[in-house]
């Protein structure tokens, strides 16, 4: 679709930059179990899959910087906290491998079926980056679904952790769908059919994986969204992990690398 | 000179980590245009976010640019058309074999992890082989072992379009 009409652009604007800055801030965590893993098999995953999402966050900034925004290291490297829309569970810190495994699960999930909806976009750039992040994502999931299942039926400690954490990441989670301002432009035009279909989709695919392992979504009465990511509000837990991401790049932001 | 020839040319670039396969062989030259002098090629990446995407460019430029009949090139990564394992070329093959890395299956579509599981060890072509990782030390690749010759070694991984 052309893009000549200043509503729609907004709209894709304020999505991508929600979509990039969750890469990049998983991103950002999962790199930090490497050299950390419980296992080197895992510490190679979780450094593989950093490395994805990383790399896929850049061509999302890419798309940013063709609708008029800044270059994407300048994006990625020189905003602060209030800047970022990514959403409160992605900048968590790591934790103990169960929070990890729970929130890699959880949030690729989302992100997988977000890419699959976008396969459909009319904004045809996207639609095409879609196509292709479908393909890599579902190693993601893949991997998530394969060792949840496994541990949620190991033993009484293995079930038990994941559950806990479960019942405590399960709001965060939410929060990955809080609707956004342009909601209903992107609907309209095609664009995205919103997060409230997302989040249906994603219920839908995630409830019948964890019941089967056993495992207990909490009751819908006591869910809260944890919302505020979306709109530059976060937790203390992001400007630090910006710091420290940004610390080579401030050195010189201007050097060639 | 013209496309045809400008792709034999690119046979010469080799991927920066695969140095036997070369990088139209690997399916990532998706396009090739020359008019009066001015060469066009469009790249696919593989994965996304593969760190070679960048030096893959510069590899066809400076390749190109020492053609006298091509006065100007003009290089662009798009994901205008998805690439999947599918495009890497029977030569391809062959190429990732000698550099000890089992070929993806092709066709693989909604690939599974007993997909993944059945690969032939590169070295001694058993069945007889492990499942070690999903991931490898790049994007690009699985890890097993060989339970025939008691070796490890890597598969490049099957992505579908």
């Amino acid at each position: 679709m052309d893009f000549f009409n200043e509503a729609h652009v907004n709209a894709a604007k304020e999505m991508l930059y929600k979509m990039a800055d969750d890469q990049l801030i998983i991103g950002h965590r999962n790199s930090e179990w490497t050299g950390l893993g419980p296992l080197l098999e895992e510490d190679i995953a979780f450094s593989s899959m950093a490395q994805d999402k990383i790399g896929q966050s850049e061509h999302l900034y890419g798309l940013l910087h063709e609708l008029g925004e800044s270059e994407p290291d300048t994006v990625a490297f020189t905003r602060n906290s209030p800047q970022f829309h990514c959403s409160q569970l992605v900048e968590l810190p790591i934790g103990e491998y169960d929070f990890s495994l729970i929130r890699h699960f959880l949030f690729d999930f989302a992100e997988y079926l977000r890419f699959e909806m976008l396969v459909n976009s009319s904004y045809e750039n996207l639609a095409n980056i879609a196509k292709k992040y479908k393909g890599e994502i579902k190693y993601h999931t893949m991997h998530a679904n394969t060792w949840v299942s496994q541990l949620a039926q190991g033993n009484e400690e293995s079930k038990s952790r994941l559950q806990n954490q479960l019942n405590d990441v399960w709001n965060l989670a939410l929060g990955i769908f809080e609707p956004g301002p342009h909601e209903g432009v992107l609907i309209d035009s095609g664009i995205f059919a919103g997060e409230e279909a997302l989040k249906a989709e994603w219920l839908s695919a995630i409830v019948p994986l964890l019941t089967k392992m056993g495992l207990i979504i909490p009751a819908e009465s006591t869910w809260n969204p944890v919302y505020g990511g979306r709109t530059g509000e976060h937790s203390d837990h992001l400007q630090p992990l910006l710091d420290e991401m940004t610390e080579v790049y401030s050195i010189d932001p201007s050097a060639d690398w | 000179m013209n496309p045809e020839k400008i792709r034999e040319i690119l046979k010469e670039v080799k991927d920066p980590e695969i140095p036997t396969i070369s990088l139209v062989d690997l399916g990532i030259v998706t396009d090739i245009q020359f008019s009066k002098g001015k060469a066009d090629i469009e790249l696919t990446p593989t994965f996304a976010g593969c760190p070679a995407l960048k030096i893959m460019e510069d590899l066809v430029r400076d390749r190109l640019v020492q053609e006298p009949d091509i006065t100007e090139v003009h290089v662009v990564t798009t994901f205008d058309k998805q690439w999947s394992t599918d495009m890497i070329t029977e030569d391809g093959h062959k190429a990732l074999l000698q550099h000890g890395l089992s070929p993806p299956k092709r066709n693989c579509g909604n690939f599974s992890i007993e997909t993944l599981e059945d690969t032939a060890c590169p070295f001694c072509s058993s069945k007889d082989t492990t499942l070690n990782n999903t991931f490898g030390p790049t994007l690009c690749r699985t890890m097993h072992y060989c339970n025939n010759c008691k070796q490890a070694f890597e598969g490049f991984k099957p992505v579908a379009s």
